[in-house]
């Protein structure tokens, strides 16, 4: 079974947001893989240690610098990789369009990405991919059992948690909780750099979403701050709470 | 018909608090509103949706929609879009919403604006701003489409007294079982008698400084007490005394309550990032330079193991 895992490459999650020229500066950003994308990852190497997939790919749209993602899975344990070359201001419809056409060219039995990105928080790329491979889909997968040409997946879901299943071929979005993704070894790292990574250009699409502008939150100013005995601490925090914040103590 | 359509957000005839307050907010814009359910055994559903401001109610009616599966729903939306042609469609940023959203924006080629705090909805045109890096930044984009999709964040519009008509419009079933591709093996609610932490009106959160299950004990009292939804930060998730679902930051949920009571937590700027756009904000902290301090409108430094239970019979009286 081969399995295609899509990364984007984000900003560190610590990173501080700056606007530079009215756009988000990534001036002396650390770049990494998308956290979310990062489990996914780990979880198509451990399908392939488990002996399920035979092969594991890792895909990324993006620049040259996605590259270092692509590395960072390869030394993870990903097989080989696949750069979409992509502007990065590419929207939500262009980089699922652009990603579909790569895996389409594969014909993978699983995709896996995170369900989210960090940076823009979309959770809409791994639906919309299955959308244009006609492909069945399922989100925020904690945990996947593969046999018999289905999966399984136990999945997060509004109010509870939910066992869906689904044919393969198909694309799973995974959560956090799914695994808990492994340091790159040494040898890992130096094994990547011999994996062979093709490039191939993105298809161009135009955006369907149209950025007009940047902002940063108001910054929140720091209010009352009380050092005292924990008796007169929790008096006038509880009196802020009843006659400022106006709780309902039940 | 054109108009603005909100999906609405339901489950065994409970209805999210998210539809009401997309109800609310664009009934209070004069455009015609519609409450678009789908579900067995909805109709009764009319009234409260009507309450909130919807106009029209249509209402999807069919076993193929008991229990929401992408494919059968997706189906029936687009079949609906096309009959009826609205203006703009918006969903609840749930699960699900995002989930039918995207599936949905993709089969009609079209761009889709997820987890918007803020919205202009004009025909043919919608300008929504998005919290991007978990809120470390604000991107105002600008769909166009027909109709213009988006998914609104819970708890950033307020539900006001926006009555509308309700007329309840029963529409065709145009999905089938060919449709669905996802057979639903099981669903477990959560157990809890606590509020949906993206949707609770105060979030008492515990962190590092809780130092165990005890501490984290002492966090649930207050929740309880505040009737309010538990939370943690990464610290308390990583070892394991708090659900993976509970966390909030960059890498878990974004909160938006009324009141955030921070019980223990440092403040990394991953955890900032999820809940500083709460109204009001609370510290316990035993460390004066916790980075929490300078987000926080009342910040006590003292230790919550004595705190918390000085301030829950505080309370009490």
């Amino acid at each position: 079974m081969k399995v295609l895992v899509c990364v984007k490459q984000t900003f560190d999650t610590e990173a501080k947001i700056e606007l530079k020229g009215g756009v988000i500066s990534d001036a002396g950003i650390n770049l990494i893989i998308n956290p979310y994308d990062e489990v996914a990852v780990e979880g198509g190497i451990q399908l392939k240690e488990k002996g399920v997939a035979t092969e594991v790919v890792v895909i990324s749209a993006g620049s040259d610098k996605a590259m270092d993602a692509i590395r960072t899975a390869l030394a993870m344990g990903a097989d080989r990789g696949i750069l979409v070359k992509q502007d990065t201001a590419a929207d939500e419809y262009a980089r699922a369009v652009a990603l579909a056409a790569a895996i389409k060219a594969e014909n993978p039995d699983l995709v896996l990405a995170g369900h989210v990105a960090a940076d823009d928080g979309s959770s809409q790329v791994p639906t919309r991919i299955a959308e244009i491979l006609g492909l069945p889909h399922v989100n925020v997968m904690t945990s996947v059992e593969i046999a018999g040409g289905k999966a399984t997946c136990t999945c997060e879901a509004d109010g509870g948690t939910a066992v869906i299943e689904v044919a393969l071929p198909a694309v799973i979005s995974s959560q956090v909780s799914w695994n808990e993704p492994r340091y790159p070894s040494m040898k890992g790292i130096m094994a990547a750099k011999k994996k062979p990574v093709a490039t191939v250009d993105a298809v161009a699409v135009e955006n369907k979403v149209k950025i007009v502008e940047f902002a940063l939150p108001a910054a929140k100013t720091a209010g009352i701050k009380i050092e005292d005995e924990a008796d007169v601490c929790a008096a006038k925090l509880a009196d802020w709470m009843k006659n400022t914040v106006k709780v309902e103590v039940k | 018909m054109a108009g603005t359509w909100v999906f609405v957000e339901q489950k065994d005839g409970n209805i999210r608090k998210v539809t009401f307050e997309m109800l609310s907010e664009l009934k209070k814009g004069g455009d015609e509103v519609s409450a678009v359910v789908f579900g067995k055994g909805v109709e009764g559903l009319a009234p409260a949706l009507a309450a909130a401001g919807a106009d029209k109610v249509l209402v999807a009616d069919d076993d193929l929609f008991a229990a929401y599966n992408t494919g059968a729903y997706v189906a029936q939306m687009v079949a609906m879009i096309k009959e009826f042609s609205p203006n703009a469609v918006l969903f609840a940023h749930s699960f699900n919403g995002r989930d039918m959203a995207s599936r949905l924006a993709q089969k009609l080629d079209a761009g889709l604006a997820t987890d918007a705090v803020a919205a202009e909805i004009s025909a043919g045109k919608g300008f929504f701003t998005r919290a991007i890096y978990a809120g470390k930044a604000l991107a105002k984009v600008e769909v166009t489409g027909s109709p213009v999709l988006a998914t609104i964040r819970p708890g950033v519009w307020e539900v006001g007294s926006t009555a509308g008509a309700g007329e309840v419009v029963k529409v065709a079933i145009a999905a089938t079982a060919a449709d669905v591709y996802q057979v639903a093996k099981s669903f477990i609610p959560t157990v809890s008698a606590r509020p949906d932490l993206s949707e609770a009106a105060v979030v008492v959160s515990g962190g590092r400084g809780c130092k165990g299950p005890e501490g984290i004990k002492l966090v649930e009292q207050l929740a309880d007490l505040l009737g309010a939804a538990v939370g943690g930060s990464r610290a308390s998730i990583d070892s394991g005394w708090l659900g993976h679902e509970l966390q909030v930051g960059q890498t878990g949920k974004v909160v938006l309550p009324n009141l955030y009571v921070a019980c223990g937590i440092s403040g990394a700027i991953q955890h900032l990032a999820g809940m500083s756009s709460s109204k009001f904000i609370a510290a316990i902290n035993t460390d004066t330079e916790a980075p929490i301090f300078n987000v926080s409108d009342f910040g006590v430094v003292a230790d919550l193991f004595k705190v918390i239970p000085i301030l829950c019979s505080e309370l009490k009286k």
